[in-house]
């Protein structure tokens, strides 16, 4: 019976010695922090991508309650609604920010863009952009070898085997920016998320005169400036033979899309036209 | 006896060595139509155009000038108009400046010595042949093209004890080396000792491998007239014809990592580049032309040429009669460390050795399965390095521990791609990792 009695004796005033201990160095070492910061990470999306610019969301909950204003700071996951939350928790402005989307802008398909020659190297688009041109002769279009599709960790972006560009996702894309980091071409771009996700661009990065461009790829924007001039808005700006739209000043008029000879500009989640000519068909086709 | 010969210790491989073109004299291939002079045959900045568009030149008349210290002046290679000053596609497909030159006649400029006699008295001091050697755009004609002023410019407080002459061609089928040691042996030589004056040494080594014991034993009659000069075989393996490796294999020495061969009191120079100096100095004629081995089973007269900086590869595979119709790959420079071109017309460069002709079957790249741990690469990796751990370190983009895992010090031999019993293409992705951790410590500093 005593020996029981002293067992329990001794190891619990080992314990309670130990407690103290620690209790003593948890005082002395404790590192101070502030609480709010544990508030502002529960109410991140906690995906951890990067796409803020910080390491992870409790990077970036630091540097909102650190920070005197939210101007520069955006979680492009969470989106406005969970900056509005940010900022109801530290008494802040959030600043409105427009929700983005990715966009590729290539649509060298293997139908519009011949294949030159045939690589069987390591399949990844940093390796082959680094050792040469690719498999056709466009220096700047997709290399079609998955390298957005492996970093993007929301399953937004998905490769089509028929026309070996990759696709995007709208609903899914958080415009975190993971893809445009990866891809080798500077293909990808992060544009304004409109109502209904419906987007133009000019669907080309080429910045080779007009008749080289064309025999790279027959979808090329070959810098005509005829989209320029039929923009009411000046949402387009043309440089180094290639046009430019401006999410931000585009009205979605639709005008330069019909106008463009080379079918360059591509044109998002709209409602079919009513009224449909050849070369309207011959785009339909080409966006299925 | 072979176990008596020298070389590097450790790892490397013995690759099948197709020296096809070893017994067969240079050719000199007749003028193209028309030469394509890239502005960026070396590492380093790429030259300025001093020409214009209509003018009318010379053969060794200098078109574009280096500029900075780690650059290379590039003279014409032809006599005629200059048609076009442009981007071309060079052979990874990109565009990159160069001239375009349409052939007229063959004029070359007055003070540039035609003769073939041998001109042995170094009669230009130090510091002229070194301008010489600057002025002529000579590079390394190893395949590196590393501007050759800059190495025999020595930093001040480091001192060249020995001259190392590569002759190795541990490459496949390449031997633009092995029969410029045999036609213009004697050439080599004096070149070699206007090398030793401007560094200032009296020891030079040749290194040659064993595969070639009738350049050897030429070189080795010849060498009794050229004091200071010695001629050593080397045992036959790959990549013995790397700087580092035939430091070692030579001399016992190994550079230190991220170290150049002087700090081991060593200079190293290709055979070719002894030839292109002798003539630069002698002569006065700058680095126009260069031997290029055409080869492939699969070629009907695989040769080796004396072939104008600019012509297009399509002419010299004509020449060698013609690309077979099963053609898989056309290769610029050796077998292992050679890159494939995109198309027929870029020109050579002057650090293009050789053209290789490969049937598709020999070319394709089997499928890729997964690494089995075997740690071959390991042990033949001649730079002492982990291969198979370099590959997913680039692929996860830990950068970071990439550098810790010398990453830097790979030389890029292929070693590793070659050996790989899961055909996984290591190097592929190393070569990516090299480039990412240079970024790396660029943003550093």
């Amino acid at each position: 019976m005593s020996s029981i009695l002293l067992t329990i004796l001794s190891l619990s005033s080992i314990g309670i010695i130990a407690a103290i201990i620690l209790f003593l160095f948890a005082q002395k070492f404790k590192v101070l922090e502030n609480p709010i910061i544990f508030d502002v990470e529960d109410a991140l999306p906690a995906a951890n991508c990067g796409g803020c610019g910080y390491p992870g969301c409790k990077n970036f909950a630091e540097a909102c309650v650190n920070s005197d204003t939210l101007d520069d700071l955006y979680c492009p996951v969470g989106g406005q609604e969970t900056m509005d939350i940010v900022a109801n928790l530290l008494g802040k402005e959030a600043k409105q920010t427009d929700p983005r989307v990715a966009v590729i802008r290539c649509s060298g398909s293997f139908e519009n863009r011949p294949r030159t020659n045939y690589y069987d190297g390591a399949s990844s688009c940093a390796v082959a952009s680094a050792l040469y041109v690719g498999d056709t002769d466009c220096p700047v279009g997709c290399l079609g070898m998955d390298d957005c599709v492996d970093v993007c960790e929301f399953e937004a972006i998905y490769m089509n085997r028929k026309t070996g560009l990759p696709v995007v996702i709208d609903e899914n894309c958080t415009a975190c920016g993971a893809c445009v980091e990866a891809c080798p071409r500077d293909i990808i771009e992060l544009r304004k998320k409109n109502k209904n996700d419906r987007h133009i661009f000019v669907s080309c990065i080429n910045t080779e005169k007009g008749g080289i461009a064309k025999k790279y790829c027959s979808v090329a924007c070959i810098g005509c400036t005829k989209c320029f001039k039929v923009c009411e808005f000046e949402a387009i700006t043309m440089g180094n033979n290639l046009a430019f739209i401006d999410s931000d000043m585009c009205t979605l008029c639709r005008r330069c899309v019909t106008e463009c000879p080379t079918h360059a500009i591509l044109e998002i989640n709209f409602p079919p036209r009513k009224i449909k000519t050849d070369k309207e068909n011959a785009l339909m086709k080409r966006d299925e | 006896m072979s176990k008596m010969l020298k070389t590097f210790r450790k790892g490397g491989i013995h690759p099948p060595e197709y020296k096809l073109t070893g017994k067969n004299p240079v050719k000199i291939l007749p003028l193209p139509e028309k030469v394509t002079i890239l502005l960026s045959q070396h590492i380093g900045v790429p030259a300025i155009p001093v020409v214009n568009k209509g003018d009318t030149v010379k053969v060794g008349q200098l078109i574009a000038q280096g500029r900075g210290f780690v650059s290379a002046s590039i003279h014409s290679s032809v006599s005629g108009k200059v048609v076009k000053i442009d981007s071309i596609p060079d052979h990874t497909g990109y565009k990159k400046p160069a001239i375009v030159i349409e052939v007229e006649g063959d004029e070359w400029e007055e003070n540039i010595i035609k003769s073939t006699d041998l001109r042995k008295d170094i009669t230009l001091s130090k510091d002229e042949i070194l301008e010489k050697i600057r002025e002529s755009g000579i590079v390394g004609l190893g395949g590196a093209a590393f501007p050759s002023h800059v190495k025999l410019i020595l930093p001040k407080n480091k001192k060249a004890e020995t001259l190392i002459i590569n002759g190795v061609e541990c490459e496949p089928y390449l031997t633009s080396d092995h029969r410029l040691m045999l036609e213009y042996g004697e050439e080599m030589m004096v070149g070699i000792h206007i090398l030793m004056k401007v560094l200032n040494i009296r020891k030079a080594i040749i290194g040659i491998e064993n595969n070639k014991a009738d350049a050897v034993c030429f070189l080795k009659d010849i060498s009794s007239k050229f004091p200071g000069i010695e001629v050593y075989p080397l045992k036959v393996k790959y990549p013995q014809g790397s700087e580092k490796q035939l430091i070692e294999a030579l001399t016992g020495r190994e550079v230190p990592s991220r170290k150049l061969p002087i700090d081991v009191g060593v200079i190293v120079h290709n055979v070719s580049t002894a030839y292109a100096v002798y003539e630069a100095v002698q002569k006065n004629k700058p680095l126009i032309n260069r031997i290029v081995t055409v080869s492939g089973k699969s070629l009907k007269n695989p040769s080796n040429f004396v072939v104008r900086i600019g012509t297009p590869v399509r002419f010299l595979i004509e020449a060698a009669g013609g690309l077979p119709e099963n053609t898989g790959k056309v290769i610029s420079g050796g077998l292992m460390m050679g890159k494939t071109i995109n198309s027929l017309d870029v020109p050579v460069i002057k650090g293009m050795s050789g053209i290789l002709v490969l049937p598709e079957d020999e070319t394709k790249r089997k499928s890729i399965e997964p690494c089995i741990r075997c740690s071959k690469c390991v042990t033949i990796c001649p730079m002492g390095l982990e291969p198979y751990l370099l590959m997913p370190l680039t692929q996860n983009g830990s950068f970071y521990r990439l550098e810790k895992q010398m990453v830097l010090d790979c030389i890029e031999c292929g070693s590793c791609s070659y050996i790989c019993p899961s055909n996984r293409p290591l190097l592929d992705f190393i070569r990516l990792g090299k480039t990412e951790v240079t970024k790396l410590i660029n943003e550093r500093k």
